[in-house]
């Protein structure tokens, strides 16, 4: 990669290649950015504005902004910490997120960015939100009670697999995921284990059936690397599997 | 085996006294006393008013979550509520017999916790009653004061609970709330080197439990009261029981018998249970009475736990711990022992067993073996059946076709044990506090009964002295008329409202 500009990040110099995405250029230089409906492998979405950054004096989500010369970010700052941790403190309070008997914990993006941003709890009063478990698939079960919204399983379901078995419904608070069938229930969808959406899901809404549980505590990824470390490593060998 | 002072004739004549709450640790209770005008006692009763509600919300959860989600119940014997949800879960993928380093890595991990919950119970919870005395200075009637007064002998405990706790790290993952069991069998190999970690130790480790043996037995025989009084009462026993009526933690059958040591039943397999157990719902505690259907409510209720364990079985399959059984039943004459204190004899005598079994485990090559999991024909219902610490703990599950709970039954040894917990208390209670002035060391004989039973319910008061207590004495007009509290701090004040 022909790296011939720079931008700077929290005062480190960051080169990027044209049509670069802010976020991007970091992780390829080793700077990890908080994020959680980012898969650097799909579009970006900039939905859970995890990933805010500040650019010459202005918010902006470092998964969409691209990277241009010369312009100074701050990334790493009390103020922007602050910020992630209220955003991911709703996430937790918005819905029912119980890590010690949840099979993703130990997998999961939500739990270790927590873990990561210093979260001592959820600061704001638990909704307790009434939502569906549909365990009606064979292969899966679909937990809406952890869905953090992030729209994964939508994108990859309607961009990779061309299937669009999953959908976004209602607005603001009372958003949710719906599946395309004639019941609306797993079982009568699309959905099958050879589907790459079957396997994004960041937390433990949408999981393989009779799974759970068999990766021992000290051998889940986030045992083995703080999702900050673990984030970039990936990153890095993504980028040298799609360039060489 | 009669109910005397469960329900007093004229309750509405009666004074009330209550304590509240017993604890706060891992279960809330308290205890109610009506006296009459003279201060005799009329009506004892223990109540569990905590409401946990477990069987509940596991509906619709996955079936492979359960034995995750339920050991949560507990801090002290997780494990316990882990492996009886396991074997329930086994039976689900039709895995009754699991693959011999799968089952011995669950039998290491269940005399691990066994070893780390009787310490504890007696070490850090009961030895301070039963050292320094039931009515001693409550400044230092906690561990703290045993680590001041008995310093190597409290070490040992603590080392001892330590010891147990890592062989449930090596397995688990975490000392407490980790994860082994999955459904058909573990999700980890033993390695080598936390093997020889374990068997380093396991020498000192024994010898501290044939200490702590003799020590209890000495306790125990030194006191005319504990032998023959204090909480001392007739009751059936259940436990499990192995092939040969050994002492079984893990797996075998169910074995009842009656006061006098008749066989009310035996190498019942517990899938069965609910043709020969039923509970009984009163409606002043949360907590179920369970009894022995041949015998009635009135005279079917049954005690569990390590006396239970070491009256029923004919033998222990660990030769310390065997000669100790050997004594234990010579000093009850052959019989059954009835003495609630006699507990803590049998709790270390099985802690003994635990540790012997931990070295037997160690050195046997299944335990480093890999070939962890095994699967059979899925079944919709799976019943899981272990000896927990404190008593014989069923988990009941019933599935539906996409593999998510349906309903739950879970009997635990706490709920096993009310009702003789509730004549325990009734009978320290007759004797001890029955025309007296309260005093907070009377009150205490009241919760050193429920201690010999359940740490559960008793652990917070050992809890450097910060566990607050309310007593009231109302009279029977309602109207308060004294009132002793210890706060936050551990002191004491009284007087009234």
């Amino acid at each position: 990669m022909d790296h011939t500009k720079t931008f700077f990040l929290d005062g480190q110099e960051i080169p990027f290649k044209e049509g670069q995405t802010v976020f991007d250029a970091a992780m390829t230089a080793g700077v990890y950015i908080p994020h959680l409906c980012h898969n650097p492998d799909y579009e970006p979405h900039s939905s859970c504005r995890l990933c805010t950054v500040i650019v010459n004096g202005r918010p902006f989500a470092a998964c969409t902004q691209p990277a241009v010369a010369g312009q100074m970010i701050q990334n790493d700052t009390p103020e922007l910490r602050e910020m992630r941790r209220t955003l991911t403190q709703m996430l937790f309070v918005e819905g029912n997120h119980y890590c010690p008997a949840c099979e993703k914990s130990g997998h999961c993006k939500l739990q270790a960015t927590a873990y990561d941003l210093g979260l001592q709890d959820n600061h704001f009063p638990q909704f307790f939100p009434k939502r569906e478990v549909d365990a009606t698939h064979p292969d899966f079960v679909l937990d809406r009670d952890r869905c953090i919204l992030c729209g994964h399983c939508v994108r990859v379901s309607r961009d990779v697999d061309r299937k669009c078995v999953f959908a976004m419904t209602h607005r603001g608070i009372k958003t949710e995921i719906v599946v395309d069938s004639p019941t609306g229930l797993l079982k009568d969808s699309q959905l099958t284990v050879e589907d790459e959406a079957a396997n994004v899901c960041p937390v433990g809404a949408l999981m393989l059936k009779r799974k759970g549980f068999q990766v021992p505590i000290g051998e889940r990824p986030y045992d083995q690397a703080p999702i900050r470390v673990d984030s970039v490593k990936n990153f890095k060998v993504r980028e040298e599997r799609r360039h060489g | 085996m009669s109910r005397t002072l469960e329900t007093a004739a004229q309750p509405a004549d009666l004074k009330r006294v209550v304590i509240e709450p017993v604890t706060r640790v891992e279960g809330h209770g308290k205890v109610t006393i009506l006296l009459d005008e003279a201060n005799r006692i009329h009506q004892v009763r223990l109540h569990i008013v905590e409401f946990r509600g477990f069987e509940k919300f596991i509906q619709g959860r996955p079936y492979w979550e359960v034995p995750v989600m339920v050991q949560r119940l507990c801090g002290i014997c997780p494990v316990s509520h882990h492996l009886a949800a396991g074997k329930a879960v086994d039976m689900l993928v039709g895995a009754r017999k699991l693959t011999p380093p799968a089952e011995k890595l669950r039998r290491l991990l269940h005399v691990g916790q066994m070893l780390q919950s009787h310490a504890l119970h007696f070490f850090h919870l009961s030895s301070p009653d039963l050292l320094f005395g039931f009515d001693s200075d409550v400044a230092s009637r906690n561990v703290i004061g045993v680590i001041a007064a008995h310093p190597e002998l409290a070490v040992q405990g603590v080392k001892l609970r330590k010891y147990g706790q890592e062989v449930i790290r090596h397995i688990t993952g975490k000392r407490v709330h980790g994860v082994a069991a999955i459904p058909g069998g573990m999700n980890k190999a033993l390695k080598v080197e936390e093997r020889d970690l374990m068997l380093r130790d396991i020498g000192q480790v024994i010898e501290w439990s044939r200490a702590a043996v003799a020590l209890s037995r000495q306790v125990f025989e030194a006191s005319e009261e504990h032998r023959h009084h204090f909480g001392v009462f007739p009751s059936n026993f259940m436990s499990l029981a192995g092939p040969a009526g050994e002492l079984e933690f893990y797996d075998g059958a169910l074995r009842a018998r009656d006061a006098q040591g008749t066989a009310l039943f035996d190498q019942v397999d517990y899938t069965h249970y609910n043709r020969f157990i039923r509970e009984e719902v009163k409606p002043w505690s949360y907590m179920k009475f369970p009894f022995i259907i041949s015998e009635g409510s009135e005279n079917g209720w049954y005690r569990v736990g390590p006396l239970a364990r070491v009256n029923n079985c004919d033998s222990i399959t660990t030769p310390l711990a065997e000669a100790e059984r050997r004594s234990f039943r010579e000093a009850a004459g052959g019989g059954m022992q009835h003495a609630s204190l006699a507990y803590h004899w049998a709790r270390m005598i099985e802690m003994l067993h635990a540790a012997e079994e931990i070295e037997r485990l160690l050195n046997d090559p299944d335990i480093l073996g890999t070939d962890l999991v095994t699967k059979g024909e899925r079944a919709l219902e799976g019943i899981g059946v272990i000896e927990a610490p404190r008593g014989t703990l069923f988990h009941h599950y019933r599935i539906n076709e996409h593999d998510v709970i349906e309903k739950a039954n879970l009997i635990v040894s706490t709920t096993n044990n009310n009702q003789a917990m509730n004549e325990a208390v009734r009978q320290v209670a007759a004797r001890y506090l029955d025309g007296k002035t309260l005093t907070e060391g009377l009150l205490n004989h009241i919760e050193v009964a429920i201690r010999a039973y359940d740490p559960c319910l008793s652990c917070a008061t050992h809890a450097l002295g910060r566990m607050p207590l309310q007593v009231e004495l109302v009279d029977a007009g309602g109207e308060l008329v004294d009132r002793l509290v210890k706060d936050a701090d551990g002191g004491l004040s009284c007087g009234e409202a």
